[in-house]
């Protein structure tokens, strides 16, 4: 690359944003409709939503454009769309179904009747009609590495560049390798795909060595159960993270790139493909990049449905064709990873930070974040919280403001318990701790891990005991098998736990799980053994009454335990002529009392599968969980039938 | 360029290639260490069956790409040498009690899941676990952990020798054997967690898979999981 190659891909962005501008401009101009089409929208039945405001559209010969767009992290809220007319606010609607999708779009367009009934706000500030803005997520959000997501269609390359897609890259080759790894290392940057490690330092690293043939993976292998942030950004802004792919590729000089998404995404794989066949057609991938004299080809990969290939050296294995197990260090990746080469693996949203810190500069994504952890975390809350979805703080916010101000906190007024963060490698955070800031280090000191950002929020109903056992039979099953430590070891823990969930458990277990904990840590080949034990470890640190619980009285606390429950039917709250819940026991094991008519469950048929609890109408609200067993009050016995 | 290290082993001076890996500059000083996957000479090494601590002190290997616990590491908790470069001025110990522990900790795992008939097996006298139980005095028994009973099937379809993965500790000599050394890939590891065992793919008997009569897999085998019938014959 030489100067002539820097202002002609200068001279050919520029043309190109030029014309992206023009074609935006000429969608703006007129009506249209964008739908949230990314995978949380379609399980909510958007692709419907889509056709009905097509139908409608065409039907009353409205000028609009019906486009698909990503998700705007509102997933509690899906279908969405975003309605604009020209001179108007664009509107968001929530919660839209096939027949509310075709009033709006014939009220609004024909009869200008907004349908403030189905808003969920203005996009920009208003006079007229409730912002965005006021709800009270938006006041801590900062959107920047979601900030394309949800607000543009991703198969319209045009569109994201209009949005400021590439100009990083371009600013990137202007200013030349050396000084993009320095302007990484200015911003703080560090892996967001859990670990943390500072970006610039892989760059840097691979940068130096000797061998030319260089790599740069992109790794998209989301596979925490509860998190989908990955998902979200591969869906809703794909160009993001070519862009970052791109400059990446020119700072340490590679050719060649992978993209490894998960196979169970195929969303996000189609999405990612067909951005990159756009990319390739507008010169902004393959020979000779923008006319620079760089050149780039990104080839995707999709995953083989294993947890441990999101481990950087298994990954690596996956692409080339073998089995995904993790490989020791050193050599580290940065000298001897993909093929044998040097290659960088970043992960999506480290990757798709890259393009906005070049473009204004790193100061301003250092400007926000905590001393050692710069820029934001993008969350993705799930479980027991009103407003699921994906959000994205500045680094340095409470877990506390995460969940109860942005999540909007527990649904029905139930208690917090607790809060599973960063999947299967992290732990339960309690109560005690929930003002913890979310922070590389601070989590890690708190006995969690920032993780790739899934936070499961656990309520008054949710055992810790058992969230500990789920997560530790996922690792378990996922164990690539070849460390002794990670694929004996964690089996061992398993088998104690589900012995104390049980009721078998005895009180020497707990000490005999915090030592095989502590030698799975220090004994495990990798990041994946070595952080199994985390959610176990934290719950016996914070929670230990339950486990004594569980092992003592054969009660849990939470009353979910199968083993250690009974489900009991309050005779004061029984309808008495009300025959909902026998109707639905699969096992008969409900009759009526002779002499009181009330219902009752015969403890020896149930098998508690709470048909019962689902039936009983909620103006009774009779069928309780009771724990221990023992607890259950004795009931009148179950009449002979006559013969 | 090969460069000599002087290094320290157990208080004794021995001299080693510089970023060779630990585990053979000990062996090579004439010091005994657990070890069952370790192949001289394969890089990267496999590393699986984390037996062979040690406690290093000195200069420490500059990380240019950690896990994320690297953090956490001190500079005394145990490494497993198979998998350490030598440095020069680097002072190592084979044992102490943070090695012991994991030693025994990794070596009651193995044999948690280990089926223990040693009158029977092949393997016996000649086996990389027994070894390990005489040589450090930790019982094939262990209280500890309960009992996992293996249930694999056996494959005993050729004629020259038998897969018994209820006795395998996956070290993955034999798949080393078989993809590198005489280059057949005939036999890899199978399915993922407790169930990870070396096998054929999709479970075809080994007769049907183009094996040879090389039996390298039973030659390099520590204990008694890829036997030669003849000898379990005699």
């Amino acid at each position: 690359m030489n100067e002539f190659g820097v202002k002609k891909a200068r001279a050919n962005f520029d043309r190109l944003k030029a014309e992206a501008a023009k074609a935006t401009d000429a969608l703006r101009g007129g009506a249209r409709v964008l739908v949230g089409t990314a995978t949380c929208g379609r399980s909510a039945g958007a692709m419907a939503v889509l056709d009905a405001f097509r139908r409608e559209i065409e039907d009353s010969g409205v000028e609009a454009r019906v486009l698909q767009a990503g998700c705007i992290g509102h997933c509690y809220a899906e279908p969405l769309a975003i309605v604009s007319r020209p001179g108007e606010p664009s509107l968001v609607y929530h919660h839209l179904t096939v027949v509310t999708a075709r009033t709006v779009a014939k009220k609004l367009f024909l009869e200008d009747d907004p349908c403030l009934e189905f808003l969920l706000g203005a996009v920009d500030q208003s006079e007229i009609f409730p912002t965005l803005a006021d709800l009270p997520r938006f006041g801590r959000e900062q959107r920047r590495l979601l900030r394309r997501c949800g607000l543009h269609d991703p198969g319209d390359i045009m569109q994201a560049i209009a949005l400021g897609a590439y100009a990083g890259f371009v600013r990137a080759i202007e200013i030349g390798p050396g000084k993009v790894i320095s302007a990484v290392r200015e911003s703080g940057l560090r892996g967001l795909g859990g670990a943390g490690f500072p970006v610039w330092r892989k760059w840097d690293a691979c940068a130096r060595q000797s061998d030319h043939e260089r790599y740069i993976v992109c790794n998209g292998d989301e596979g925490d159960p509860g998190a989908f942030m990955d998902r979200t950004i591969l869906e809703s802004d794909p160009h993001a993270i070519i862009e970052g792919m791109l400059t990446g590729a020119l700072a340490i000089g590679a050719r060649r790139g992978f993209a490894y998404v998960r196979a169970e995404y195929p969303l996000a794989v189609r999405t990612l493909s067909k951005a990159a066949d756009d990319a390739r057609k507008a010169g902004l991938l393959g020979n000779n990049v923008l006319g620079s004299g760089f050149s780039f080809e990104l080839t995707i990969a999709q995953g083989a449905g294993a947890f441990v290939c999101g481990e950087s050296s298994a990954l690596m294995y996956s692409v080339e064709g073998k089995r995904g197990m993790p490989r020791v260090r050193p050599p580290q990746s940065a000298e001897r990873g993909l093929f044998g080469k040097p290659t960088v693996l970043n992960n999506v949203k480290s990757l798709a930070s890259i393009g906005p810190i070049l473009e204004e500069g790193p100061e301003r994504f250092a400007s926000v974040g905590t001393a050692g952890s710069k820029g934001t975390a993008v969350f993705a809350l799930a479980g027991k919280i009103v407003n699921a979805g994906l959000v994205e703080v500045p680094m340095g916010t409470t877990l506390r403001e995460l969940i109860f101000d942005i999540g909007g906190g527990i649904p029905k007024g139930k208690r917090f318990r607790a809060a599973q963060i960063g999947g299967p490698s992290g732990g339960c955070i309690p109560e005690s701790l929930l003002d913890t800031p979310v922070d590389f280090d601070a989590l890690r000191a708190a006995g969690a891990m920032m993780g790739s950002g899934g936070l499961v929020v656990l309520d008054e109903d949710n055992c810790v005991v058992e969230t500990a056992r789920f997560f530790l039979e996922f690792t378990q099953a996922e164990s690539c098998g070849k460390c002794t430590f990670c694929r004996i070891g964690t089996r061992h823990m398993l088998d104690i736990l589900t012995r104390i969930t049980t009721g078998n458990g005895r009180l020497e277990d707990l000490s005999l799980l915090d030592e095989l904990g502590r030698e799975i840590t220090d004994g495990s080949l990798c990041g994946l053994g070595k952080t199994a034990p985390n959610p176990v470890v934290t719950t016996l640190r914070f929670f230990r009454d339950d486990y004594e619980a569980h092992i003592q009285e054969k009660r849990c606390p939470a009353r979910t335990c199968r083993d250690l429950m009974s489900y009991y039917i309050l005779p004061e709250r029984c309808a008495r002529g009300c025959d909902a819940c026998v109707g639905s026991c699969p096992t008969e094991a409900i009759y009526t009392d002779e002499k009181r008519r009330i219902k009752v469950i015969d403890q020896a048929l149930c098998v508690k599968c709470e048909s019962c609890v689902l039936a009983c109408p909620h103006q009774y609200d009779a069928v309780r969980r009771i724990s221990p067993v023992r607890d259950v009050p004795p009931s009148a016995p179950k009449p002979q039938k006559k013969a | 360029m090969r460069r000599e290290a002087t290094i320290i082993i157990d208080g004794k001076e021995a001299t080693a290639e510089d970023g060779s890996r630990l585990l053979w500059a000990i062996l090579d000083a004439g010091i005994w260490i657990p070890n069952l996957c370790a192949i001289r000479g394969v890089e990267p090494p496999h590393g699986g069956c984390r037996l062979c601590w040690v406690e290093v002190e000195g200069p420490a290997v500059s990380k240019v790409e950690g896990p994320a616990v690297s953090k956490v590491e001190g500079p005394k908790k145990p490494v497993t040498s198979c998998t350490r470069p030598v440095k020069d001025g680097m002072v190592v110990r084979t044992r102490s009690e943070g090695v012991d522990r994991l030693v025994r900790a990794g070596f009651e795992m193995l044999l948690s899941t280990h089926r223990l008939d040693c009158r029977v097996c092949p393997g016996n006298r000649r086996c990389g676990l027994q070894d390990i139980a005489r040589l450090r005095k930790i019982p094939l028994r262990g209280k500890r952990l309960d009992k996992i009973e293996p249930d694999f099937p056996l494959d005993e379809s050729r004629p020259e020798l038998g897969i018994n993965p209820n006795h395998c500790i996956l070290c993955g000599r034999c798949v080393h054997a078989c993809h590198v050394e005489v280059k057949k890939g005939i036999i890899d590891y199978v399915s993922r967690g407790l169930r990870t065992h070396v096998g054929t793919f999709d479970g075809a008997p080994l007769n049907t898979q183009g094996c040879g009569d090389c039996v390298r897999c039973a030659q390099v085998c520590p204990v008694g999981a890829i036997y030669l019938r003849k000898r379990a014959a005699d």
